[in-house]
């Protein structure tokens, strides 16, 4: 019986996921993993934050589909990791978190570095553990695997004290992980799925809204086909972008806030929706009582407390969507054979008409760069393969507004928290996972500053991501509310000339280009796309460029406000 | 409306915590609630009441049922339970009221479980309408202290 020392358990147990690459930052309290991990082929990308640990396994995750794994120590390592942890957990990203403890005797007597990991990110994680005997330590990380990327997946975090970390396990135990309490549902109801197929059958005027359940679940194919066989226009969520190509003409593009007015309107007149793994979240919805007021809902979501949550659902399916799916279009193929379905080039015309009436637009004539000029040169010199992260705010939208995304996990975004600094490191994160993709962060220069720290780290690991800054010198969306709702006062939203951006990545070892004049930009950008190297573009473009559309807070998302 | 939830989850340490905190942040509110291992000890059952509409129970259960020790929750209808609460009522009693207060605690059922010089502990289980009253009318004695279990029910019949 050979022993090895619960460090390289934690290898070993990794190692057995499949685990090649892990983010992290070490200390004290994780010493010993850090030690067993130097001997292993794990990849470990070391970051300068511990936050940006976990968005860097968030961004793997996303765009590989696989789970994420990130490293920290006891105490402030660990509560540096809980933004990143609550992020993942909003838009159901699986992750598992690593976190060392203090000893085992040490606990609850604040010992140096201390804090109650387990406690703190319980309401922002899918699971906990705090692993106390090193027979439970095994378990626990195959358990942390399965939770997190099965069902809804979602962060899961495992502390586990340094004591346990040295001491020594038969290599071989074994290890049973029966989840009495843990049983995902995969299948759908089928006779819900035969409702659902006649109600859409009898539909005349219907739309899909499609969300990142459907990416998460791989089932934009068979999306696909269904609404091309069924003939029904596809609104997505922010999250749900790449599920269906945005330049079918099917496609309405994203619904919302800052959705395009096609897509709203459609909502609103529409007479059924088939929501695929969505939440209708508040920026999808506007004023609830006012959201799609003719339309009955049929919810395919994997997560029973979804549907139902924020409006009222006809006919429920609960289950994976790509099975669900499968499945609807089958019964639906029968509704055809039966010549059962509605006559819908009247609604397809409408929709089509709306599209005409109020695309996406800007104000192309300008001589000053514009945001959303830039993200479609972008989306042209990338032929839109690239992969795009995001910060927060204006640019986000933008990114979202301007770039068609035509395939699953091409836009990785923090759509439910919202958490500025997310896109430097999941754009690292995304290209260590796809290091044969171009990635690119679009960011804002209010967002890049939370972590530009980061540059040290695609720098040093060579991992060449292209950050796009569009920069106007303000917190933009803030300025923006300020500008529509606060009377413009602009407080504390300026941060003009407060850095150089050029400088600050090539103090890292990167290269700066910086572009003043739109006639500068398409080169600026090949140029970019072209450099084997981390490369961060300064497009000092037009100042107080606001996102339009847009639905004021709390408003009906069929009153879209529009740039004059 | 009160409504009586049980729960059986692993018997582990930090499941309650995980539980309680649920509703906090779901922003639910716990009437009462009792916790105890099981005739396996390896699962512990948690019954919990709560003051909700009936679309929040619907809620607060499948918010429960993603907790990964939640084994199993039932909704327990009113109609169909025996439903119970052990009570502990220290009560002001000297020698002039002693005689009534075991009055009324006989026609209840009740016990005396300590006898002092100025004070009885009186024990009684039942439902919250039969303690409620007899809590009324021990309250002109002087009640100098009142604890409870919290409500633990069982659904009648062979079903379980």
């Amino acid at each position: 019986m050979s022993k090895i020392t619960g460090a390289q358990m934690i290898i070993k147990c990794l190692k057995e996921e499949g685990v090649d690459v892990a983010f992290g930052y070490p200390g004290g309290k994780v010493i010993p993993l850090y030690d067993a991990l130097f001997d292993s082929d794990i990849r470990h990308i070391l970051v300068r934050h511990e936050q940006c640990a976990a968005h860097a396994a968030d961004g793997y995750a996303r765009a590989t589909g696989k789970t994420g794994v990130c490293i920290a120590t006891s105490g402030p390592g660990a509560t540096n990791l809980v933004t990143g942890i609550a992020n993942a957990n909003m838009d159901s990203i699986p992750i598992v978190a690593i976190t060392g403890q203090v000893e085992r005797s040490q606990i609850g007597t604040d010992a140096f570095q201390e804090a109650d990991i387990t406690g703190i990110v319980t309401p922002v994680t899918k699971h906990t553990y705090l692993v106390k005997d090193i027979k439970e330590l095994p378990v626990a990380i195959k358990q942390a695997f399965l939770i997190a990327s099965t069902g809804r997946p979602g962060p899961v975090l495992i502390d586990i004290p340094v004591d346990i970390q040295t001491e020594l396990i038969d290599e071989n135990i074994k290890v049973d992980i029966n989840l009495t309490g843990y049983k995902p549902t995969v299948k759908g109801h089928l006779k819900q799925i035969k409702d659902a197929a006649k109600k859409i059958a009898r539909s005349k005027k219907p739309v899909i809204f499609s969300g990142g359940g459907v990416i998460i679940s791989g089932a934009s194919e068979i999306l696909q086909e269904f609404a091309r066989t069924a003939r029904i226009p596809v609104i997505t969520s922010l999250m749900g972008k790449g599920s269906f190509p945005e330049t079918d003409p099917l496609s309405l593009g994203m619904a919302g806030m800052h959705g395009t007015k096609y897509a709203n309107l459609a909502f609103t007149e529409c007479d059924l929706i088939i929501a695929v793994g969505v939440r209708f979240d508040d920026r999808i919805t506007g004023k609830l009582s006012e959201f799609a007021p003719g339309a009955e809902v049929i919810h395919i979501d994997i997560d029973p407390a979804e549907i139902g949550k924020n409006i009222k659902v006809l006919i429920p399916i609960v289950g994976d969507a790509k099975t669900i799916l499968t499945d609807l279009k089958e019964e639906y193929d029968k509704c055809i054979e039966k010549k059962e379905t509605q006559d819908r080039e009247e609604w397809l015309a409408r929709v089509k008409k709306l599209k005409e009436d109020f695309p996406l637009t800007y104000d192309r004539k300008s001589n000053k760069i514009k945001p959303a000029y830039v993200v479609e040169k972008i989306y042209e010199l990338t032929g839109g393969d690239a992969i795009i992260c995001t910060e927060v705010g204006q640019n986000q939208m933008w990114a979202a507004q301007f770039y068609k995304y035509t395939k699953p996990r091409t836009l990785i975004s923090s759509g439910g928290l919202g958490t500025m600094g997310f896109g430097l490191p999941a754009s690292i994160g995304a290209k260590v996972g796809r290091p044969d993709k171009t990635v690119i962060d679009i960011a804002g220069d209010g967002s890049i500053q939370m972590v530009s720290q980061e540059f040290a780290t695609a720098v040093s690991n060579k991992i060449n991501i292209k950050v796009m800054l569009l920069n106007n010198g303000y917190l933009g969306m803030v300025r923006q509310w300020q500008e529509f709702f606060w009377n413009k006062r602009y407080s504390n939203t300026c941060i003009k000339e407060s850095v150089d951006f050029v400088k600050l990545i090539e103090a890292y070892g990167g290269v700066g280009l910086r572009v003043t004049k739109k006639e500068e930009v398409e080169d600026a950008i090949k140029k970019a796309l072209s450099i084997d190297n981390v490369v961060l573009v300064d497009f000092h473009v037009d100042c107080e460029e606001n996102v339009y559309p847009m639905v004021a807070p709390g408003a009906s998302i069929s009153n879209m406000l529009e740039s004059v | 409306m009160n409504h009586i939830i049980s729960v059986l989850v692993e018997n582990k340490a930090g499941v309650l915590a995980k539980i309680s905190g649920l509703f906090s942040r779901r922003g639910y509110n716990i009437e009462s609630l009792a916790v105890g291992p099981t005739d396996d000890e390896r699962i512990s059952r948690i019954t919990l009441v709560v003051d909700a509409d009936e679309r929040s129970v619907e809620q607060i259960i499948k918010q429960l049922y993603k907790l990964i020790n939640v084994i199993k929750i039932q909704k327990l209808e009113p109609s169909n339970i025996v439903e119970r609460e052990l009570v502990l009522i220290k009560v002001n009693a000297d020698s002039k009221t002693r005689g009534e207060i075991v009055e009324i605690v006989n026609v209840f059922r009740a016990n005396i479980v300590d006898v002092a010089k100025k004070t009885l502990i009186i024990e009684i289980t039942g439902s919250s309408q039969k303690v409620k009253a007899l809590q009324d009318l021990l309250r002109p004695f002087g009640i100098l202290e009142l604890v409870r279990t919290g409500k633990i029910a069982c659904t009648r019949g062979s079903k379980y």
